[in-house]
């Protein structure tokens, strides 16, 4: 099925167009918005961001697979990013990441069976005067202890 | 005991003190960029902002005045573009976050006074997109702002529109680099441009275009509301160049980790004591990392060698590196770079091997793969330092990470490069008998620590 903007988000549409001289600049924009709706970034959604600002798949595509953020892949309803860099990893930030994949069952990288939780590892999040710290979807949670991530987690899975 | 001045943080821990009220309470609020507007010609405003002797805040300490020098003196047929950089993702730094959340209006007004100054229209704040408070923060400053017509068709009444826009990124460190931001924000790839042309010729959509910092961009209206003057002399490196207050993060290994502002000018000793609570667990210092990991590590034993009574160095001939004041020129000297101002400070007993290992797996993993040198060298640093790790390295493989960082160096289309080379060849340089011990199986992975005291 081709993939269509909530009418919510085609009105976002039309406001990020506005900020830039050429269409194409929308290209990062536009994939954030698609993924916020879609989860992910499926071939359906880079042939509608390809057709509404009328660049190239190939484009399309290269700017996916450039940048991490982008889903090539579905996945869980929640990510879960522990920060691994070094100022992290000096107050515990590997700790971190071992008790949350024991917890879950599953690796960096993989999905809980039950669809709720994605488990990713991320590159210093400038927090590092809070670490060890992890970022779930939106939101920043630092100076973890384990206390505080049997809790986080916990909600997630509810 | 250092002094911690609030030119820059006077809203932080204050209640909203991200809205326009308090920027107008604490700051008198826009005050700043009208004047300048409304009574100063843009040259003006360049000369001016050249004598606050602001060095980039985001790492490189190219003077920010001049950089504004440098954009067309008039706008020809291409609008002229101020791109912010607030892509903080060099690891350690974790500054320009506290300013776009508690205060965010003064970026805006910063952007306002800077385009004004370099004959832009259109400002884009490149966010990284991780940090979603910041990005809500600086919307929502931006629209009180135009809300009472600082911004838009005719900010205070003068002809002369600003609109300013936030970007945000998708999760690549690469677009902290300038050229590779402008490609970003052109909806590409994050891939570097060669230089030149440079950005004040051909930057955003092809058009002239200053990038700088976002602190940079904030502390313009707290230098031009003191005068640019005498806000350089609030640093105690001023008469070398090196002006006004700035931002100093410290994190790693000390009791109590944050984000302060201070005069230009520090030590390495009075922030990590006098700010940071000294180490913990009380451990003496193995390393600091003085202003992100691309910053090669200094050891506490390092001492100033200027016997030369010419060199501006003199004056600190013979002390300990840890007893220099912090400055884009005077890091230079001790063999490193001042960077972003957040030191990571790492504790006696820390494996460096280890250390060293999980910057080469950033580097590896942020390499944007354009050039060859950089893209194959900074996997096999990681490769082959986690071999180390693993006790399944030999003498010679230890002796090729040497090659393989000079093989990067010089050889890439940005400083990426050297941002991985150099940390590398420092720790390579300053910890061998560690790097060796690895080698004969003295050191083993499983003794090795990064934490003081296990992680609870
Ligand atoms: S290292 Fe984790 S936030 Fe910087």
């Amino acid at each position: 099925m081709p993939f269509a903007l909530s009418p919510e988000r085609e009105r976002e549409l039309q406001q990020i167009l506005e900020r830039y001289p050429t269409k194409m600049a929308a290209t990062l924009p536009l994939l954030h918005l698609c993924q916020e709706q879609n989860g992910w970034i499926s071939d359906e959604v880079i042939e509608f961001v390809s057709q509404r600002l009328d660049v190239s798949t190939a484009h399309v595509q290269g700017v996916v697979t450039f940048y991490t953020l982008y889903n090539r892949k579905p996945v869980g309803k929640h990510q879960v990013w522990v920060c691994r860099t070094l100022p992290c990893a000096l107050r515990g930030g590997y700790d971190v990441l071992a008790y949350c994949e024991k917890k879950l069952g599953v690796h960096a990288g993989e999905t809980t069976p039950d669809g709720k939780i994605t488990l990713r590892t991320a590159e210093c999040l400038a927090s590092c005067g809070t670490g060890p710290m992890m970022q779930v979807d939106k939101d920043y949670h630092e100076n973890l202890t384990r206390e505080r991530v049997d809790a986080i987690l916990a909600k997630l899975s509810e | 005991m250092l002094k911690r001045t609030d030119y820059l943080t006077r809203t932080y821990g204050k209640p909203e003190g991200w809205k326009l009220a308090a920027y107008e309470r604490e700051y008198g609020g826009y005050q700043v960029a009208k004047r300048l507007l409304t009574t100063m010609s843009r040259e003006q405003v360049v000369d001016e902002a050249k004598k606050a002797n602001i060095r980039g805040r985001g790492g490189a300490g190219f003077p920010m005045g001049v950089k504004w020098s440098f954009m067309p003196k008039v706008v020809g047929a291409k609008p002229h573009y101020l791109v912010v950089n607030a892509d903080e993702g060099e690891p350690g730094t974790h500054k320009d976050r506290t300013l776009m959340e508690l205060n965010p209006h003064a970026v805006v007004e910063g952007c306002i006074i800077a385009c004004y100054a370099i004959g832009a229209h259109v400002a884009y704040i490149y966010v990284r997109d991780e940090l979603h408070l910041s990005k809500t923060r600086l919307w929502g400053a931006i629209s009180e702002a135009k809300a009472r017509g600082f911004l838009g068709k005719a900010p205070f009444g003068k002809d002369w529109e600003v609109e300013v826009y936030v970007h945000s990124g998708a999760g690549a460190y690469i677009c902290g680099e300038e050229t590779s931001m402008l490609n970003s924000i052109e909806g590409r790839r994050g891939e570097p441009r060669m230089k030149p042309p440079f950005p004040a010729n051909a930057g955003a959509f092809g058009c002239p275009t200053t990038v700088n910092n976002l602190e940079t961009i904030a502390s313009v209206p707290a230098a031009f509301g003191l005068g640019c003057d005498e806000w350089s002399k609030l640093s105690a490196l001023h008469t070398i160049g090196d002006g006004g207050v700035r931002l100093y993060g410290i994190n790693g290994h000390v009791k109590k980790p944050g984000v302060v502002e201070l005069a230009v000018g520090p030590t390495f000793n009075e922030l990590i004591h006098d700010i940071g609570g000294g180490v913990l667990g009380d451990k003496a210092i193995m390393c600091v990392i003085p202003g992100g990991s691309s910053t090669p590590v200094l050891r506490p034993s390092e001492t100033v060698n200027a016997p030369d009574p010419k060199s501006p160095m003199h004056p600190h001939h013979g002390k300990s590196v840890f007893d220099v004041p912090l400055g884009v020129e005077t890091m230079r000297q001790c063999g490193t770079m001042l960077g972003t101002c957040c030191v990571t400070v790492i504790a006696e007993g820390t494996d460096p091997v280890w250390c060293m290992q999980n910057l080469m797996q950033f580097y590896g993993h942020e390499s944007c793969g354009q050039c060859t040198p950089c893209r194959e060298g900074s996997a096999w640093l990681h490769l082959v330092c986690t071999k180390l790790l693993d006790g399944e390295a030999t003498k010679e493989e230890l002796d090729s990470l040497h090659d393989i960082a000079n093989g990067i160096m010089g050889n890439t289309i940005c400083a990426f490069g050297e941002g991985t080379a150099m940390p590398a060849l420092a720790f390579l340089q300053k910890f061998r008998p560690e790097f060796e011990a690895y080698v004969k199986g003295a050191r083993k992975r499983a003794d090795a620590k990064l934490t003081v005291e296990p992680w609870s």
